[in-house]
């Protein structure tokens, strides 16, 4: 099956620090890949130059079959940011029916609302709302559109086990269903529960990739990730 | 287990549809935040009763100064509301999360341009008619209505345009300060107070200005005596600036904050 995202030697340079170096990566159609790292590692701005938001200096960035930022490929992804994404003032339902509206076959706003328990809270303003209620309509809007790719920046960040979980369910029903899903973490153990295939970045630029197996090597995800990364000591460095 | 089709099928809505579908969106956000209300409708509608209440005893004649308030709408619902909007917009990300839409950013400008021509239309109509009340008696001619309408429509391409220039490269919050600030400062000078009566020095830079054109093309509507160096030098001014600030706001306006 071939690969629904290529990044090949990707680099981006911002404010002069080196933010993406020779970052290169793929993700699988009705697979899982989860991209680790610190903050400032380089995962936001991976998400951001494969929906044409940044530029790379150099490299290439292949969506679905086109190239990264055009509507051939932005018409089909879905992107759950990693923070708000959205109006202050909208109300849940009200911005699933407008992202809905944006495609000719979108899921149903109101199935989707029940399906991941946003009908509790689809009348209040979306500034009201916890973190977590937030996160969860921000994953809706992220599929409503049926994409085929799907990125989910951090999506179970500041959740409770309970709604974790249920998220880690609707990921794996994506798979099932044939979506390629691009999640950035800092948890390993969401990495180890739901990918089928890992890259591991730091300071924008790939130190291990392969199965969780393969990158763990007997070891915890964990320790390998405090082995081969060092955190970003930079204040308010590029997620 | 979710229960949902997750089968892709992203497929995107017509543009017509995807456009309209956001020109509702950002029109029903506008009309249901107060601030913008308050600069929309509460603040001209104000000016309007205080107006009807003392003007005459202070001198100042109900007939352009209804036609100046409707301007002074236009230029909020114009500038003043899209600029903090889209400022707040990129600071929220909602711009960054739309780019993984169907939504063109093209299409996102021309949903805000209808929200724009809506809120302004419904606005004029709404000051028009308290105007009317109050007892303004405007008396239009063909040509000034003419002039009236292309000026008002390129002023309101010039005002977002200038909205999009400080909405996308400045914060939210200097936005927010700027946007209000300019709004008073375009409502002295030219929009609430006839060419006219400023020093002739000083006439030809306002009449430079695109406030001043909208202003003195609905004040000359309402027929007041055609002020400015030539007929329809409202189109003029509002064309080159439209012309100017879409330029320019195309090459600084930036999607992320």
């Amino acid at each position: 099956m071939p690969a629904a995202l290529i990044l090949a030697d990707v680099r981006l340079s911002l404010g002069g620090n080196v933010v993406l170096d020779s970052l290169s990566l793929s993700a699988a159609a009705g697979a899982v890949t989860a991209v680790l790292g610190p903050n400032g590692a380089g995962k936001t701005t991976m998400i951001r130059c494969c929906t044409g938001i940044l530029v790379p200096d150099s490299g290439r960035i292949e969506v679905l079959g086109a190239v990264a930022g055009s509507a051939a490929a932005n018409d089909r992804v879905g992107l759950m940011p990693q923070a708000t994404g959205a109006w202050s003032g909208v109300r849940p339902s009200e911005l699933l029916e407008y992202l809905a509206g944006l495609y000719a076959t979108p899921l149903p706003p109101r199935q989707v609302a029940a399906a991941l328990g946003i009908d509790a809270f689809a009348g209040t303003p979306y500034r009201r709302l916890s973190g977590g209620q937030q996160q969860l309509v921000n994953l809706a809007g992220a599929i409503i559109g049926r994409p085929e790719l799907v990125f989910l920046d951090e999506p179970t960040a500041g959740l409770d086990p309970h709604v974790r979980r249920q998220v880690w369910a609707l990921i794996r029903d994506l798979r099932a269903a044939g979506v390629a899903v691009v999640l950035t973490t800092h948890a390993m153990e969401e990495a180890e529960q739901l990918a089928d295939h890992v890259v591991l970045l730091d300071h924008g630029r790939p130190v291990a990739a392969g199965t969780v197996a393969e990158v763990s090597a007997g070891r915890s995800l964990e320790q390998v990730f405090l082995e081969l990364t060092a955190p970003d000591l930079s204040a308010g460095g590029v997620a | 287990m979710s229960g949902l089709d997750l089968t892709p099928a992203s497929v995107p809505a017509p543009r017509s549809v995807r456009i309209r579908q956001h020109a509702l969106m950002e029109t029903r956000l506008v009309v249901r935040n107060g601030e913008q209300l308050l600069l929309a409708l509460v603040i001209p509608l104000g000016l309007i009763v205080a107006n009807a209440a003392v003007g005459a005893r202070i001198g100042i004649a109900r007939e352009p100064f209804i036609a100046s308030v409707i301007a002074l709408g236009l230029w909020s619902s114009g500038f003043t509301s899209p600029a903090i909007t889209t400022a707040f917009e990129r600071r929220y990300g909602v711009l960054e999360r739309l780019v993984a839409t169907p939504l063109r950013r093209a299409d996102l400008l021309l949903g805000k341009a209808a929200m724009v021509a809506v809120v302004a239309l419904g606005q004029a109509v709404v000051l028009g008619v308290a105007g009317l009340l109050a007892g303004w008696s405007p008396q239009p001619r063909l040509g000034s209505s003419v002039v009236a309408a292309a000026t008002v429509v390129l002023g309101l391409v010039a005002f977002t345009g200038l909205a999009l220039i400080l909405a996308g490269t400045a914060s939210a919050e200097l936005t927010l300060g700027l946007a209000n600030l300019v709004y008073l400062i375009g409502a002295a000078g030219g929009l609430l107070v006839p060419l006219s009566a400023f020093p002739a020095w000083g006439q030809p830079l306002l009449a430079a200005l695109p406030t001043t054109a909208v202003a003195e093309s609905l004040r000359e509507w309402s027929g007041q005596a055609a002020a400015g160096p030539f007929p329809g030098w409202t189109i003029v001014v509002t064309l080159v600036w439209a012309v100017i600030v879409i330029v320019i706001a195309r090459k600084v306006f930036r999607w992320t904050s």
